[in-house]
């Protein structure tokens, strides 16, 4: 009885917080409700045939995927690269660290808010620089230059994390492997891919579904500062629709049934991950 | 013993005090708003001036971000059972407000109950139904009532040689000079606002089945004929000639580059007018929003934008009371007539209207008026506004769409049929969510 005293709180907070919720969204994912709450029609499955059917939900769904394939791989190049190259510093080490990692405080509201700022279609001094080789930015109009601003506002801001997990993961991996590595093979290129690579497997990994998780969910500050409260014509992801049609729209029903396909979307993923993935990867 | 019977003395009296201080309190009500920066300033103006002004009733303003975001914690409160007195809702929330019945007690019955005296008639006429039912009952007090309107540059038409223009005709022939003297002739910010709502009542138009949808969400659907795609098509037109300039769905982007002085023209709302005269450097003037002479009847009135205060239901009945007493204080001539100044927004009666006249306020600032003049033109039969739920979405579709048509990505054809479509399935959604 002990053991099962001591998991309570546990319990209790993933039933509060996770459970419910989630049964109440696929409740009321089939009804259609009066959002002042006088009253609720059962639908059936009308709630996901009007999502699924309508012209915007497909575009919604192939820009999520697509930037969460950019933010995921360009974020983890990125501090990857960044990493092995601040592991072979010896001099003023912390100091290079340091400014790497700083950009992880900066909370995505804000990070979005600089965006907005380097990007300004008036003022932005991304968007100078850019006209210089005759690229004519316009963020909030051009569906693409939008998704670009997204893109590297979301990588950027994601870097440190991934740097702080890769770098770790490097200072982890004994010397001794790394100079019988070295003893046999002279190119550092291959030996990062033979040797160094398939070590940093289990943090790279780690953070292949954090960083997927991210662009999915947390990456919503960002989205709501650029594309200023107003979709217009602008790219957004699944889970930004889910507000906008749920906390702007008040249509509950709707975005119930989105938070719902969103979940089983989630759950698939890590389904995905664990079984496939994980098998190639080796802890040591 | 003795001390004891003194502790229970005081704790008489202050209880005894407590009741009495109670039976004197006035009574507090809230009112949650949508106004931020120096309308909130001037909100709050409004309120201290009402606390001020009597004792019975004290009422606190709280401002909850943006309109959707005040209308959704307004929602979510009301289900709590937590709502406040008043509530703050936008033109585009209105049909999910008064569609839910019992959310809210009409303002006009709540002047009545309380013995205020209440005539539509002394509302302006384009302020008068926006926000009523079908049988002409003013469900929601108007508040800060806007109207678009056109600004323009004074220098840049005196540099073309041009005057502003009446109607679009004009337009297309004083564009190419305004575009030549270096300027991008207009912009505007809210193409749903402007060029479709209001186009609709300013050449007189249906753009709604079911009475603009005023006769029940059941069945209504979206009408757009050929004027409107016309018109998209011209402005589209316009973009590719380098007549007009978009900037995006966002209001301020669309406002910057006029206010830089870049663009000749602005297609804004009347209660832009405040921030305008305090940003920009270079004379400015502003007209009626321009019609197509080609279509018939076209040169109505407009209706207003903004919002209106809704007095939310589940309320004491002093609380109500002090609700109407508010009202009646907000609607005075003096009230009116300092918000209209201060923001820019419609005075909403005729005689908050009359007293600026009187005050001379329009011959030192004759664009003021324009907003106003414009909606007390002779209206029509589609010019008193729409009623359609989940509205807020279906501006969404249509900021979507134009966006696509001005990036090029779709047709002024397929523009508006994916609008239809789509309008359509949610406002049947609606009704479905309503029941009526």
């Amino acid at each position: 009885m002990v053991p099962y005293m001591l998991l309570l709180p546990q319990l209790a907070i993933v039933t509060i917080f996770f459970l419910w919720p989630a049964a109440e969204a696929i409740q009321s994912s089939f009804y259609l409700e009066d959002p002042f709450g006088f009253g609720s029609t059962f639908v059936g499955l009308d709630n996901f045939t009007d999502m699924l059917t309508s012209t915007d939900y497909g575009r919604v769904a192939r820009f999520t995927a697509v930037f969460t394939f950019f933010v995921t791989f360009l974020s983890l190049g990125f501090a990857l690269l960044l990493a092995v190259k601040a592991d072979k510093v010896l001099r003023g080490a912390s100091t290079y660290k340091t400014l790497l990692m700083w950009v992880y405080a900066v909370a995505p509201p804000v990070a979005g808010l600089i965006g907005v700022l380097l990007f300004d279609q008036h003022v932005g001094p991304m968007v100078d620089l850019f006209a210089m080789f005759g690229w004519k930015m316009q963020i909030g109009v051009n569906y693409f230059d939008t998704s670009f601003a997204m893109i590297v506002t979301a990588v950027w801001k994601q870097i440190p994390v991934n740097f702080i997990f890769f770098l770790s993961g490097l200072q982890g991996i004994s010397k001794s492997v790394q100079e019988a590595a070295s003893i046999d093979c002279r190119s550092g290129f291959r030996r990062f891919w033979t040797v160094t690579f398939p070590l940093l497997a289990p943090t790279g990994f780690f953070l292949l579904i954090i960083n997927i998780t991210y662009a999915f969910f947390d990456t919503f500050g960002i989205v709501d500062v650029i594309v200023k409260n107003e979709p217009g014509n602008n790219p957004v992801t699944l889970v930004y629709k889910v507000y906008l049609d749920g906390f702007r729209g008040n249509d509950l029903g709707g975005s119930s049934a989105q938070s719902v396909i969103l979940m089983a979307l989630v759950f698939i993923l890590t389904i995905i991950q664990f079984r496939l993935i994980e098998r190639r990867v080796h802890y040591t | 013993m003795a001390y004891r019977k003194t502790v229970a003395s005081f704790v008489a009296a202050a209880a005894l005090l407590g009741t009495s201080t109670a039976s004197y309190a006035a009574t507090d009500i809230a009112w949650w708003h949508a106004m931020g920066g120096r309308l909130g300033e001037v909100v709050v103006d409004i309120a201290n001036g009402y606390n001020a002004a009597q004792d019975a009733c004290k009422i606190t303003p709280v401002f909850k971000g943006t309109y959707e975001e005040t209308l959704t914690a307004g929602i979510a409160a009301f289900r709590a059972g937590e709502q406040p007195n008043i509530l703050q809702v936008f033109d585009a929330g209105a049909a999910t407000i008064i569609g839910a019945k019992g959310a809210v007690i009409p303002a006009q019955d709540i002047l009545e109950n309380a013995g205020v005296g209440f005539d539509i008639e002394d509302y302006i006429d384009g302020v008068r139904y926006f926000y009523a039912d079908s049988d002409g009952k003013m469900i929601g007090m108007p508040f800060n009532s806007s109207t678009p309107i056109l600004y323009y540059n004074v220098d840049a038409l005196k540099k073309a040689g041009v005057e502003a223009p009446k109607t679009w005709e004009e337009f297309q022939e004083i564009a190419p000079k305004l575009k030549e003297a270096g300027y991008v002739p207009l912009a505007q910010s809210h193409l749903p606002w402007i060029f479709t709502e209001n186009f609709k009542s300013r050449h007189n138009l249906q753009f709604a089945t079911n009475n603009n949808g005023y006769d029940g969400s059941k069945d209504t659907t979206l009408v757009f004929g050929e004027p409107i795609k016309n018109h998209f098509s011209a402005v589209k037109g316009w973009l590719d000639d380098g007549l007009f300039g978009y900037y995006g769905t966002g209001w301020g982007d669309n406002q910057t580059p006029f206010n830089e002085g870049k663009v000749a023209m602005w297609l804004g709302s009347s209660g832009s007018f405040g921030g305008i005269s305090k940003t920009v450097d270079f004379p400015f003037s502003a007209t009626y929003l321009p019609y197509w002479d080609a279509v018939d009847g076209a040169g109505t009135g407009t209706f207003i934008g903004g919002a209106a205060l809704f007095s939310m239901a589940g309320k004491s009945d002093d609380e109500n009371k002090c609700v109407a007493s508010f009202f009646e204080y907000l609607t005075s001539p003096e009230v009116q007539y300092m918000w209209h100044k201060e923001t820019g927004y419609v005075p909403i009666t005729n005689a908050a209207y009359d007293m600026a006249k009187k005050d001379g306020y329009y011959e030192s600032t004759p664009a003021a008026e324009i907003g106003i003049k414009q909606l007390t033109l002779p209206g029509g039969e589609w010019t008193k506004g729409y009623r359609m739920g989940f509205y807020v979405q279906i501006r969404d579709v249509m900021n979507r769409e134009y966006g696509k048509l001005m990036s090029g990505e779709t047709t002024v054809e397929d523009a508006f049929a994916t609008i239809e479509a789509d309008g359509n399935k949610l406002l049947e959604r609606f009704s479905k969510t309503t029941g009526n």
